[in-house]
C-alpha cells in the first residue's frame, strides 16, 4: 500500500474483548446454533413426514416410550439453567472464584444427565431397525445426545482451563459466558424433542 | 500500554511494513505451508483445488460426449457410464461449484472489507483440509473402481441397501459430509467477517455488491446445507446400521430423501449463482467506470432471490405426484424468481448503457453471462410449468437448461472474475489476446454444444442413457454437441495456458491495474500477509474513486496479530481483536475427522473410537499457547 494515506483516527483506546453480540465468539456460537438448529428442525420435519404415512402413532403394537427417564431428564436439565445463569453473570463480572466453582458444579451435575440419557434410550420400547418410527425417534434422541456430550466435553476443558494461568485472561471470561449461552441451546432444543418423543405418541389416537 | 508498538504517525512506511511482515508472515518452508492461517494462502489453495476438480469433472464430461457422439457406441460400458455421470455431477456440484465460490470469497472478502484476516482463520484452514480429504476420498474411490454410480442426487430406493450393495453409495454419502462440514464452516467465517470485520465507515448500506451477495449466499449455506448432511447421514444409517428411513416396506418413504435433498439442492443453485452475480456487479462497475445503476434495487433483488430459493425445491419433484395446491404454489414461486433476476439484468445493462464500457475479457464474460443466463432463465420458466415439466422431465432438455443456468450463470462470471482478480491473486495480468481467444472458444463452443440438447430433449432423448439406437433423429444433434464440446476443451486449454504463461512472467501488475473502486485494490498485488498497513476508513461503496488520499485509522499493535472489530450495521470501531496464530492443529484435527468419517463407512464404531483423537485435536487447537501478555488480565 504505497499510495498516500490520511490519518483520521486512532484505535489504540479500544478494548480487546466484549461480551454478547460485540464478541466474535458470540457470533461463532450463534453460527453453531443456527446450523444445529436447522438440523433439529429438519429432523423434526422428517418425524412428521414419517408420522403422516402411519395409521397410528406409534405404529401398532408399539407403546409410547416410558415417561420416567425422559421426564426426570427434562426436569434436571431445566434446573441446570440456575447454575448456568450464575456462571454466565459471574463471567461477565470477571468473578473468577464463582466461575470456577460454577463450572465444577456443572461438570458434576451433567453426569446424571448422561446416565439418564442412557436410560432414555433403553425406554424407547423400539429399535432403530424395527421401522421408520423407531429410526426417527432414535435419530432425534441420538442427535440431542451428541450435543449433550460435546457441550460436556467443552465444559470439562473450560473448567480445567479456568484453573490455569490462562483463566485470568479477559477473553477466557468471554468463552465462559458463551459456553453458558450454548448450554441454553442444548436444553432449549431438548424441549420440542421431549414433546415429540414422549407426548405426541400419547396425545394422538 | 505505552510500551506496546502500534502503527501511527511515529511508526509508518518501511519500518512499519518490516515489523508487520515479522508478525503476520507464515513460517518458512513446509512447516509454514502446513500451518498457515492466512486467508490468502487458504483461499488460493482452495481455488487451485476447485479448478483442478473442474478440469477432472470436465474430462468426465468429454468422455461422456465421446461415448454419445454416435449411436450404439461401445466405447464406455453402461456400468462405467453410470459412474462417470455420477462422478461428473457430484464433482461439479459438491467439489467444484460451491467450494470455488467460497474460495474466491475467502481470498477477496477480507480484502474488500478492509481487514487483515478472515474471522476464525484456523477454522478456515481446517475447512480446506476437510474439503481436500473429501475430494480425495471420492476420486481415489473412483480410481479404485468403487466410485458412486447412482446419480449425483442419489435417489433412494436405487441408492438404498437393496439396490446398490457395496460401498459406492456410502463413499458418496461420506464425501457429502466432508464437503458440508467444510462449506458450512466457511459460510460462518464469511458471515462473521462481513458483519464484524468491515472497515470503519463501511456501513451495511455501503457494502460492495459482491459483499452483499456473499452475505446472502453464506446465510443460505448455513440454512440449506444441514438438509443434505442430515439426508446423507440417514442414507448411511439405512445402509450401515439398518435404519428404515427410506424403506417403504417398514413405513419409511423414498420421497423423504427427495424433499431433504432438494431443500438443499435448489438453494444450492443460487448458492452458486448469487456469488456470480456479485462478480458481475463488480466487473460491470470497474469496466464501465461508474457506480452500478440502482444499488438498492440490486441489493433487494439479491436478498429476494435468497428468500425465494427456499420456496421452490418441490419443482424438482413435479413428477412424483404431489397435491394439486403444491403444484400451484411451487410453480408460482419458481416463476417469481425470474422477477428479481430480471431486475438485476436490467440494472447491469443500464450501468453499461450509462457508462463507458471497455470490453476487456472480464466484461466479455459478463455479456456472455447475460445472454446465456437469460436463455437458461427462460427455459427455467418453461419447466416451472407442471404440464411442460412432466413432458420434459429427465430429458436432455433439462440437461440443456441446467447447464445454461450453471455454466452461463456460474462458470462464465467465475472465469471473468478470475481474470479480473488475477492481478490481486498473483501480481500479474493475464494476456488479453489469449484471454479473448479462450473466451470465444468457451462461449461459442458452449452454446453450440448445449443449445442442440434442448431439441434432442424435445425429440425425446432421456438423460443418463449410456447409448441410444440409431434412427431416432438424435444422431446429428448428438454429434454436433460432441464436436462442439471439443471447442470448449480448446477454450479451457487456452485459459490454463494463459495462466501458466502469466505465472512465468515477473509480477508487474501494480495495486490497481483496472482503476477499480473496491478496497481490495488499495492493497498490494498480491497483498502483503497483513493486507493493509493501516486500517482503511470508507465513506462510500466505491472508496477508491473518492477524491484525495485514502483515509486510514491507526493504533493496532504491530508486534501481535490484531484486527479491528466493528459494529454490525454502522461499522463503528469497537474492539481490538487478537487474531489467532498459525498452528498445525487444524490439519491434525481434519486428519482425525477424516479417519472418523472414512472409518464410519465400514463400521459405526468408528464414530465412537474416532471421537477420541478428534476431541484431543480440538482441545489442543483451542488451548491458549502463549502466556498472557500486556493485554487485560483480571486481578
Amino acid at each position: 500500500m504505497s499510495a498516500p494515506v490520511r490519518f483520521v483516527g486512532d484505535l489504540a483506546h479500544l478494548p480487546t474483548h466484549a461480551f454478547g453480540p460485540r464478541s466474535i465468539t458470540w457470533w461463532g456460537i450463534l453460527g453453531f446454533m443456527v446450523v444445529e438448529g436447522m438440523v433439529f428442525a429438519l429432523a423434526i420435519a422428517a418425524y412428521f413426514f414419517i408420522m403422516d404415512k402411519e395409521q397410528s402413532w406409534p405404529p401398532i403394537p408399539i407403546s409410547p416410550p416410558d415417561l420416567r427417564a425422559g421426564t426426570l431428564f427434562t426436569v434436571l436439565i431445566l434446573l441446570t439453567e440456575l447454575p448456568n445463569r450464575v456462571i454466565k453473570n459471574a463471567a461477565e463480572r470477571y468473578d473468577i472464584s464463582t466461575v470456577r466453582f460454577g463450572l465444577v458444579l456443572m461438570s458434576i451435575i451433567t453426569l446424571p444427565l448422561l446416565v439418564l440419557r442412557g436410560f432414555e434410550f433403553a425406554s424407547l420400547g423400539v429399535y432403530w431397525t424395527d421401522n421408520a418410527y423407531g429410526s426417527v425417534i432414535w435419530m432425534l434422541l441420538f442427535l440431542h445426545a451428541t450435543h449433550l456430550l460435546t457441550d460436556y466435553g467443552d465444559t470439562l476443558v473450560l473448567t480445567v482451563l479456568m484453573f490455569t494461568v490462562h483463566g485470568k485472561e479477559s477473553n477466557r471470561f468471554v468463552d465462559v459466558s458463551e459456553n453458558s449461552l450454548y448450554w441454553r441451546f442444548v436444553w432449549l432444543s431438548w424441549l420440542p424433542i421431549y414433546v415429540l418423543l414422549y407426548w405426541i405418541p400419547r396425545w394422538l389416537p | 500500554m505505552s510500551d506496546v508498538a502500534r502503527d501511527g504517525e511515529a511508526l509508518q512506511g518501511a519500518e512499519l511494513e518490516a515489523r508487520l511482515h515479522r508478525t503476520w508472515s507464515r513460517a518458512p518452508g513446509l512447516w509454514g505451508w502446513l500451518t498457515t492461517v492466512d486467508h490468502k494462502d487458504i483461499g488460493r489453495r482452495y481455488i487451485y483445488t476447485a479448478m483442478t476438480l473442474l478440469i477432472l469433472g470436465g474430462a468426465l464430461a468429454a468422455a461422456m460426449r465421446l461415448q454419445l457422439a454416435t449411436p450404439e457406441s461401445g466405447l464406455i460400458s453402461a456400468a462405467r457410464y453410470n459412474q462417470i455421470f455420477t462422478m461428473h455431477g457430484t464433482t461439479m456440484m459438491f467439489l467444484f461449484a460451491v467450494p470455488v465460490m467460497e474460495a474466491v470469497a475467502i481470498y477477496i472478502i477480507p480484502l474488500m472489507v478492509g481487514t487483515r484476516n478472515i474471522a476464525f482463520p484456523r477454522l478456515n484452514a481446517f475447512s480446506y483440509w476437510t474439503y481436500l480429504f473429501g475430494a480425495l476420498l471420492l476420486w481415489v474411490a473412483f480410481a479404485l473402481n468403487v466410485g458412486p454410480d447412482a446419480g449425483w442426487f442419489m435417489y433412494v430406493p436405487l441408492s438404498g441397501p437393496e439396490f446398490t450393495p457395496g460401498k459406492r453409495t456410502d463413499i458418496w454419502a461420506q464425501m457429502i459430509t466432508f464437503t458440508e462440514v467444510a462449506a458450512i464452516a466457511v459460510a460462518v467465517e464469511l458471515i462473521v467477517t462481513i458483519l464484524k470485520f468491515r472497515a470503519p465507515g463501511m456501513t451495511i448500506a455501503r457494502m460492495p455488491l459482491y459483499v452483499w451477495s456473499i452475505l446472502v449466499t453464506s446465510i443460505m449455506v448455513v440454512l440449506s446445507l444441514p438438509a443434505v448432511a442430515l439426508a446423507s447421514g440417514m442414507l448411511l444409517a439405512d445402509r450401515l446400521i439398518g435404519t428404515q428411513f427410506y424403506n417403504p416396506f417398514e413405513h419409511g418413504d423414498a420421497l423423504l430423501w427427495q424433499h431433504l435433498f432438494w431443500f438443499f439442492a435448489h438453494p444450492e443453485v443460487y448458492i452458486i449463482f448469487l456469488p456470480a452475480m456479485g462478480f458481475v456487479s463488480q466487473i460491470v462497475e470497474t469496466f464501465t467506470q461508474r457506480p452500478v445503476f440502482a444499488y438498492a434495487a440490486l441489493v433487494l433483488a439479491t436478498v429476494a432471490i435468497g428468500l425465494l430459493s427456499f420456496g421452490v425445491w418441490v419443482h424438482h419433484m413435479f413428477a412424483t405426484g404431489l397435491p394439486r395446491l403444491g403444484y400451484d404454489f411451487y410453480t408460482a414461486a419458481s416463476m417469481a424468481v425470474a422477477v428479481p433476476s430480471a431486475i438485476q439484468i436490467f440494472c447491469w445493462i443500464a450501468t453499461m448503457w450509462l457508462g463507458r464500457p471497455r470490453f476487456a475479457v472480464p466484461l466479455l464474460y459478463v455479456v456472455a453471462f447475460i445472454v446465456t443466463f437469460v436463455i437458461g432463465g427462460l427455459t427455467g420458466v418453461m419447466v416451472a410449468s407442471v404440464p411442460l415439466d412432466l413432458q420434459l422431465h429427465d430429458s436432455y432438455f433439462v440437461v440443456a437448461h441446467l447447464h445454461y443456468v450453471l455454466i452461463g450463470g456460474g462458470v462464465f462470471p467465475l472465469l471473468g472474475a478470475l481474470t479480473y482478480w488475477f492481478p490481486k491473486l498473483t501480481g500479474r495480468l493475464l494476456s488479453e489476446g489469449l484471454g479473448k481467444a479462450a473466451f470465444w472458444c468457451v462461449f461459442l463452443g458452449f452454446n453450440a454444444a448445449f443449445f442442440p440438447m434442448h431439441i434432442t430433449g424435445m425429440l425425446g432423448m432421456p438423460r443418463r442413457v449410456y447409448t441410444y439406437p440409431t434412427g431416432m433423429g438424435w444422431d446429428a444433434l448428438n454429434m454436433m454437441s460432441s464436436l462442439m464440446t471439443g471447442v470448449i476443451v480448446i477454450g479451457g486449454i487456452l485459459f490454463v495456458t494463459n495462466v501458466v504463461l502469466a505465472l512465468r512472467r515477473p509480477p508487474d501488475a501494480g495495486p490497481n491495474p483496472w482503476n477499480a473502486p473496491g478496497l481490495e485494490w488499495a492493497a498490494d498485488s498480491p497483498p502483503a500477509p497483513y493486507n493493509f498497513e493501516h486500517i482503511p476508513v470508507v465513506s462510500s461503496h466505491t472508496p477508491l474513486w473518492e477524491e484525495g488520499p485514502l483515509n486510514v485509522m491507526t493504533g493496532l499493535r504491530v508486534d501481535d496479530r490484531e484486527q479491528v472489530v466493528t459494529t454490525a450495521i454502522e461499522a463503528q470501531p469497537d474492539i481490538r481483536y487478537p487474531s489467532p496464530e498459525p498452528t498445525l492443529w487444524p490439519l491434525l484435527s481434519a486428519v482425525a475427522l477424516a479417519a472418523l468419517f472414512i472409518g464410519s463407512i465400514f463400521t459405526p464404531w468408528a464414530v465412537v473410537i474416532g471421537a477420541v483423537p478428534l476431541a484431543v485435536g480440538f482441545t489442543v487447537w483451542f488451548w491458549p499457547k502463549n502466556a498472557p501478555d500486556g493485554e487485560p488480565v483480571i486481578e
